[in-house]
């Protein structure tokens, strides 16, 4: 299959990778680029574990030509500080909002867009925000709690 | 249409581990010359909290900080052996293996401590936060670091320790079939209210209230985290989850997630939660585990309130609308129980 080349940002990184046609952007952040912070759950819209941002607007990595991000900007969970000193990375820990891991870093990325457009939002936009992500462990309760504390504490958009 | 209201109870008493030619499992505990320790296991810590768990019966019984104590979990090839993360064994049977295994490496490390302070091992204790001193007399101490780097390079011994916990195999008595499977119970009782709507067949849960005896909470918060989620994925079995097809045959049935349903944060159910210890006699500081138990009550509880509810018992989960709808019909309409 032909290549084709592809610029965007990543997390405030430019990036410059070749990619094949009808690449997803989720392959090429994983195998292209590296960031394996975007997870496969499904691979086909389903669970959320590969949202991102793209131009600051949650999207689903798997279903998301890759091709389409050129010239854009991509922020993943790996963006957030390795030391967790994010609020929502501080709120996750404190509400204990993960067991396996596997559905987090979605979930922090649909948090993140919903505290960037709605730096307060009540609990139904915050489950409205995480609909598209499912969880197996937590039962959501913690995930809601820990975006409800940061939405209450002075809300998002700071970070 | 009618929204009926119903609630439901159901209780469950939980054995901890199972009964497979014999459950054990073991523990390997070392300090390195900083006086730090390594707690090895095989067991599998995928969420639920079993390095946690350990980590803190470990730093307890070694009476270490619990920032001195790493627990590695990585490889069954090259750690002791574990029967595995299953049937909510974990916290009671390498629970107490990582006691046995500190209490051996805490054993050598008091030596070692009173050998440097000229003192009887018997006569020290420690502190918990890394000092090991004499009893009565605090001032005559040495750090947990001090005492094990003169184990090594003084005394040439090793501050390790072994732990193995077993359940042997209970046979079963061939004359009255009895049997002792398991060493201890844990037990929960819970109830569902719930809305189901008698012309769309659907089902809501409105609020679950539950109480949980666990033994002993080790750590309060995870346990509180387990049965949270692990109710709400009873709630999601009893209501959503299933890999039968619903039409018309096995061919037909979920392969991913646009056909199996599964659940978002908005179709949780509000869920009040008492957790009741009482330590089991021969658990890690009288811990059991709350492992599976968390999901299992709320399926029944739930099947009692649609039939409270509605009059339709359902013996086959999920309950899906169309179940539901089925037996409204079959009962000529809805048959409210009496409230409770």
């Amino acid at each position: 299959m032909a290549q084709k080349p592809l610029q965007f940002r990543l997390n405030g990184a430019e990036k410059a990778v070749f990619v094949e046609d009808g690449a997803n952007l989720l392959d090429v952040l994983r195998r292209s680029v590296g960031d394996l912070t975007a997870k496969r759950g499904c691979a086909q819209g389903g669970c959320g574990a590969c949202t991102v941002l793209i131009d600051g607007v949650p999207g689903l990595s798997c279903l998301t030509l890759a091709e389409t991000v050129e010239g854009r900007s991509v922020a993943t969970a790996g963006g957030l500080p390795g030391d967790g000193s994010h609020p929502l990375q501080e709120a996750f820990m404190a509400h204990f909002a993960a067991q396996c891991g596997f559905c987090t870093p979605g979930m922090l990325m649909a948090a993140t867009a919903l505290l960037e457009s709605t730096p307060h939002p009540d609990r139904d936009q915050v489950v409205h925000a995480l609909s598209g992500n499912i969880c197996r462990c937590t039962g959501y309760e913690p995930i809601i709690a820990a975006v409800l504390e940061v939405a209450g504490e002075g809300g998002g958009g700071r970070s | 249409m009618t929204i009926h209201r119903g609630r439901g109870f159901a209780s469950i008493n939980y054995p901890i581990g199972m009964n497979l030619g014999g459950d054990p499992s073991q523990a390997l505990v070392h300090s390195s010359p900083d006086g730090k320790f390594a707690i090895a296991l095989s067991s599998i810590d995928l969420g639920q909290g079993m390095k946690s768990v350990t980590r803190q019966i470990a730093a307890e019984t070694l009476g270490v900080p619990v920032e001195d104590v790493y627990v590695d979990t990585a490889d069954s090839d090259t750690g002791p052996h574990c029967m595995g993360s299953f049937a909510s064994r974990g916290t009671h049977r390498v629970g107490n293996a990582v006691i046995v295994a500190a209490k051996e490496a805490r054993a050598i490390m008091l030596e070692a401590a009173a050998e440097e302070l000229e003192v009887n091992a018997d006569d020290l204790e420690t502190d918990g936060r890394g000092n090991i001193h004499l009893r009565g007399a605090p001032d005559r101490s040495i750090t947990t670091g001090d005492a094990c780097q003169a184990a090594q390079f003084r005394h040439g011994k090793t501050v390790a320790g072994r732990g193995i916990f077993l359940i042997p195999l209970s046979e079963v008595e061939p004359e009255t079939g009895e049997m002792t499977p398991v060493s201890c119970y844990a037990h929960a009782a819970l109830v569902a209210d719930v809305m189901v709507d008698d012309e769309t067949g659907e089902v809501t849960v409105e609020q679950v209230n539950s109480a949980y005896e666990v033994g002993r909470a080790i750590n309060p918060r995870l346990v509180e985290q387990q049965l949270v989620g692990g109710a709400w994925m009873g709630l999601s079995h009893a209501l959503y989850e299933t890999t039968e097809p619903r039409y018309p045959d096995r061919s037909h049935g979920p392969v991913d997630f646009s056909q199996y349903t599964m659940p978002g944060p908005g179709d949780i159910a509000r869920h009040d939660i008492a957790i009741l210890e009482r330590p089991a006699p021969d658990g890690p500081f009288g811990g059991k585990g709350p492992g599976e138990m968390c999901a299992n009550p709320i399926m029944p509880a739930i099947a009692n309130a649609v039939f409270n509810a509605v009059g339709v018992r359902v013996t086959a989960l999920p309950i899906t609308p169309e179940k539901v709808l089925r037996g409204l019909k079959a009962n000529g309409g809805a048959r409210p129980g009496p409230r409770r």
